[in-house]
């Protein structure tokens, strides 16, 4: 009996250890980064970069799923519900591709706004955003249903948080850039999103109609890169852009099924 | 020492916690095949309730701590009915150590969700959930009548090496569930995508961590096993057939062994099915007990000196 009580308080030893490491990372991080950013003295410029993105080749059907599992999710929609993996208009514009500066942006102050991650009907919404290091990332409970919040980030630290009330909220902030980050909720096996963490604002998600626009570029030469979260990153486009221009960059994106 | 009695009641509770820690299994196998792992985030409440609304991942997850927990309070019931009746020290032993790995194995079920199922830990917890199951069946067997009333029962003939074998294979058993498991918890039960071809080639062009694992799993382990097990349950059902406690076992681990390899295919083929993953892990488990069982039962029927 001794040496089980000796295990078990090994156990909670090593948990609250792991535990007390992590938040004084996660706090050295954040005060790096405000350094950094104050550093860098970031400015926001005036240029833009606006464009579409599109699929290429036969776009795959839209998916549909059941989210029968729970009578809750069940009441909020009215039979199967969409997959938006992929989401392509007829001329085969695609939504929710993340597009953003990979190389040539400096580091930005975290602005103070918080982005709202929502979890409405079983599902999440926005289903592809960004957010910058250090941003507030308020994760919303609408639904009168339990949820956890799975964020699988590798770069930065995970966390699996449990929301089992309706109108919960809970306040993130991502240390580190890392992009994807998958959030998934493991009690509804369908809901995820994606998310990507950037030291920058220079980032926008795709419309309906593919459309992306970047505004408040300083002049210089960047890369930019889009992603999509079946046909991953795309090929890298360097743009140089001077003070008040407008440039236009298109991405496609090959159909695999 | 006097000689230990028959205790009909004490038999049939090791029984019905042998039976429980099976269902425990399978609700297990379910967690992670169903991908509710994490489902529920906080332990050892839930959602920091004792019982949250039993929901998708809820129910899975939940609903195999609530199973654990009532395979917990058995084992301690087993123990304590154990040290209360049983006049062996080390059966005595055998359920107070049952009692101590359900304890360790609930311990290690929460740390894996509280570090995020790192792959250690979850097939630590995989691991000593077989050693935990064994230790039920071994305390069914020892409690059972033709153990105690049939101790001075001998077979004359030399065994041995049969008897040494079943334990060996016992253990390879043991060895390949837990190679299933590192496979299954590291994310490469699929590597390999086919079966028996890799890659429709006779062997895999590359040779990646997971590739390797998937491999020596389903290929090499699945064919020693599927070889050993035959070739002893051979042995046994054609040599031993007037041996109840030796065929039965023996003939169940054959037939176990050939449906587990047709699951492990199927497990490929349906790329990881809920049915069928949960069925490969208990059928695993069931193919566990029935060469421990054997093998109880040959060092039993062996042994030069009557084993009490």
């Amino acid at each position: 009996m001794e040496l089980k009580r000796i295990l078990a308080l090994l156990a909670v030893a090593g948990l609250a250890l792991t535990a007390g490491c992590g938040q004084k990372s996660d706090d050295d991080d954040l005060m790096a980064m405000a350094n950094n950013a104050t550093k860098a003295a970031a400015v926001m410029g005036t240029a833009s970069v606006a464009g579409t993105v599109s699929l290429t080749g036969k776009a795959p059907g839209v998916g549909v799923f059941s989210v029968d599992a729970d009578p809750v999710c069940k009441a909020q929609h009215s039979g199967m519900v969409k997959d938006e993996t992929v989401i392509a208009d007829a001329k085969g514009d695609l939504k929710n591709v993340l597009v953003y500066v990979k190389d040539g942006a400096g580091v930005y102050p975290a602005p103070a706004a918080e982005v709202d991650l929502d979890q409405k009907g079983c599902m999440y919404s926005p289903h592809v955003f960004g957010v910058q290091v250090g941003q507030p990332l308020e994760i919303i409970n609408d639904d009168p249903t339990l949820h956890n919040v799975h964020c699988l980030a590798v770069i930065n630290d995970s966390f699996n948080i449990g929301m089992p009330n309706q109108g919960m909220k809970s306040e993130k902030k991502f240390t580190k850039a890392e992009m994807p980050v998958k959030f998934k909720c493991d009690v509804h096996g369908w809901m995820h999103c994606f998310c990507g963490v950037f030291t920058n604002p220079f980032y926008a998600v795709t419309g309906e109609n593919g459309s992306f626009k970047i505004t408040g570029l300083p002049a210089g030469s960047y890369t930019f890169v889009a992603w999509q979260e079946k046909y991953g990153e795309s090929a890298p486009q360097t743009v140089a852009i001077k003070d008040g221009e407008a440039k236009s960059v298109n991405f496609t994106f090959a159909a695999t099924n | 020492m006097n000689n230990p009695s028959y205790q009909p009641p004490l038999h049939r509770y090791a029984l019905f916690t042998a039976a429980c820690t099976f269902i425990l299994l399978l609700a297990g196998a379910l967690v992670t095949s169903t991908g509710s792992s994490l489902a529920v985030p906080d332990w050892p409440l839930s959602f920091g309730k004792f019982f949250p609304e039993m929901r998708g991942g809820v129910l899975f997850e939940h609903g195999h701590r609530m199973v654990a927990g009532t395979v917990a309070l058995l084992t301690f019931g087993l123990a304590v009915y154990t040290q209360t009746v049983e006049k062996r020290l080390w059966v005595k032993k055998l359920a107070w150590c049952a009692l101590g790995a359900v304890l360790l194995q609930a311990v290690l079920g929460g740390v894996t969700v509280l570090l995020h199922l790192p792959t250690e830990v979850s097939v630590a917890h995989a691991g000593l959930a077989q050693i935990f199951f064994c230790l039920i069946i071994s305390l069914s067997v020892v409690t059972s009548k033709i153990w105690i009333e049939d101790r001075d029962h001998r077979i004359s003939s030399n065994m041995g090496f049969i008897r040494n074998t079943a334990l060996v294979v016992t253990i390879l058993i043991y060895f390949q569930i837990l190679v299933g498991a590192v496979t299954r918890h590291s994310g490469f039960g699929l590597a390999i995508p086919d079966w028996p071809l890799s890659d429709g080639q006779l062997l895999p062009s590359g040779w990646s961590p997971g590739v390797l694992l998937q491999f020596s799993h389903t290929r090499i382990g699945a064919f020693i096993i599927l070889v050993l097990v035959n070739w002893i349950g051979f042995k046994v059902c054609t040599q031993y057939t007037h041996e109840k406690v030796l065929f039965w076992p023996a003939a169940s681990a054959a037939l176990l062994v050939w449906l587990q390899c047709f699951l492990g295919v199927l497990v490929i083929a349906t790329e990881k099915s809920i049915i069928p993953t949960s069925v490969h892990v208990i059928t695993g488990a069931a193919l566990l007990a029935s060469m421990l069982v054997l093998t109880l039962n040959s060092f039993r029927l062996f042994q030069k000196e009557p084993v009490s």
